[in-house]
């Protein structure tokens, strides 16, 4: 005769699992997991702080909040996606690490994503650098001019910035205008050669966005929002990321 | 308005014959490409049509011959870790620890450069090349497009190894 089953007892309290499966369209497939751990097996980040995805959409499931709202491993996954795409079920768990990093404290969440962040809500240009639009002009006109110059077949290549009718609106990683300007060149040389009509904004030309990674759903929408009105307000047709 | 990635744009201009790319610098070199499909762009937003276009741009300009894939690749390729603000988050040791994979796909390909066109991808790439003592060069798209046209100056040069430092030069005598 086998036992009889434990039954638990107590009401069902709300947990983090619960709330987040609220905010995503068909619950993010939370609690479809089939636990076979395809996830995990081809996760890069399987192992570290003891952590893999399995498990942790596993915490979840019973309710281990706690745990799962404490651990640095949220900050470990890239939320590269991985894990869903190999899912039979599709379960969105890095959507749970998003909302895990979230209710980590602003404050506390790791210092380097966060002053990312906050240099690119400081001004217009969205830069994590923190580098403004006259910066960026600066630097944009100087080193065009400088090739200009000392490359006379590209004498009539230019680097727009808020040209209004341009067809493309481009972006630029920060990393560029502030530490490798010349690395901007090889970028403006194949638009000019393929006759691109195209610009960059002095509002929102940061490419990347830091508020995202911190969980920080105004400041990434902010950024977002910025870039995109900039390119709709000069009327270009195609927003072109750049990397 | 239409949200792109660049790599579709420059293999739509390759194939209008708009970038006058040529793989005939490497013809006799024989320097081997790998590339890296960026999370962001790939898996988590074009999937695998956009892998193809930068396949095609890569064979492109470094000859078909010249490149060899990683596996797995494209939609299905292995995150480098430098992704989702790993790169500041202060979590070196386990950042290269999560690296580590992307490290042996890229050894296991041989390849003399991992062609990384997205700057988190490169930043990491670039330090797991540093960190594990590899000799692998990372390096731009943009680079190779131009080089690969013979406009590319002795000053766009960063991420170039020594054995592509002279190759096709644009302009030598502006050298700094």
């Amino acid at each position: 005769m086998g036992e009889a089953a434990i039954k638990l007892e107590g009401k069902k309290k709300s947990t983090f699992m619960d709330k987040v499966k609220e905010m995503l369209p068909e619950g993010g497939n939370l609690n479809l997991c089939l636990t076979c751990g395809a996830c995990s097996s081809g996760c890069p980040a399987t192992g570290i702080e003891g952590m893999d995805p399995r498990k942790f959409l596993r915490m979840a499931a019973l309710g281990l909040d706690e745990e799962i709202t404490h651990t640095p491993w949220v900050w470990m996954c890239s939320m590269c996606q991985r894990c869903i795409y190999v899912c039979p079920m599709k379960i969105d768990i890095p959507r749970l690490v998003y909302f895990a990093r979230q209710s980590w404290p602003r404050e506390e969440r790791p210092k380097g994503i966060l002053g990312s962040c906050d240099m690119a809500l400081k001004n217009e240009s969205c830069s994590a650098m923190g580098a403004s639009p006259d910066d960026f002009r600066f630097v944009v006109e100087d080193v065009l001019g400088e090739y200009q110059e000392a490359q006379p077949e590209f004498a009539e290549m230019e680097a727009p910035i808020d040209k209004e009718g341009a067809e493309f609106f481009l972006n630029q990683n920060s990393r560029e205008p502030v530490t490798e300007p010349d690395e901007m060149v090889p970028l403006w040389k194949i638009l000019h050669k393929a006759g691109v009509n195209w610009t960059y904004g002095s509002k929102g030309w940061g490419g990347e966005n830091y508020c995202m990674f911190l969980a920080d759903d105004e400041g990434w929408k902010h950024i977002v929002a910025t870039s995109i009105k900039q390119a709709r307000d000069l009327g270009c047709k195609v927003y072109l990321n750049t990397e | 308005m239409e949200i792109a990635s660049i790599y579709q744009y420059y293999a739509k201009w390759i194939r209008e014959g708009r970038l006058p790319v040529s793989s005939d610098w490497n013809k006799d070199l024989k320097i081997k490409f790998t590339v890296q499909d960026p999370c962001q762009i790939i898996r988590k937003s074009y999937g695998d049509p956009v892998a193809d276009d930068l396949r095609f741009v890569v064979k492109s300009i470094v000859g078909e011959e010249n490149f060899i894939d990683m596996t797995p690749n494209k939609s299905n390729n292995f995150c480098c870790g430098g992704g989702g603000g790993f790169l500041q988050s202060g979590y070196p040791d386990q950042r290269r620890q999560y690296g580590r994979i992307k490290f042996d796909q890229i050894m296991a390909t041989g390849a003399d450069y991992c062609i990384a066109a997205c700057h988190n991808c490169h930043a990491q790439i670039h330090d797991l090349a540093e960190h594990y003592g590899a000799s692998y060069g990372t390096v731009h798209l943009w680079t190779l497009i131009c080089l690969s046209m013979g406009i590319l100056g002795p000053n766009e040069r960063e991420y170039l190894r020594d054995d592509l430092k002279e190759v096709n030069v644009f302009h030598p005598e502006t050298a700094m």
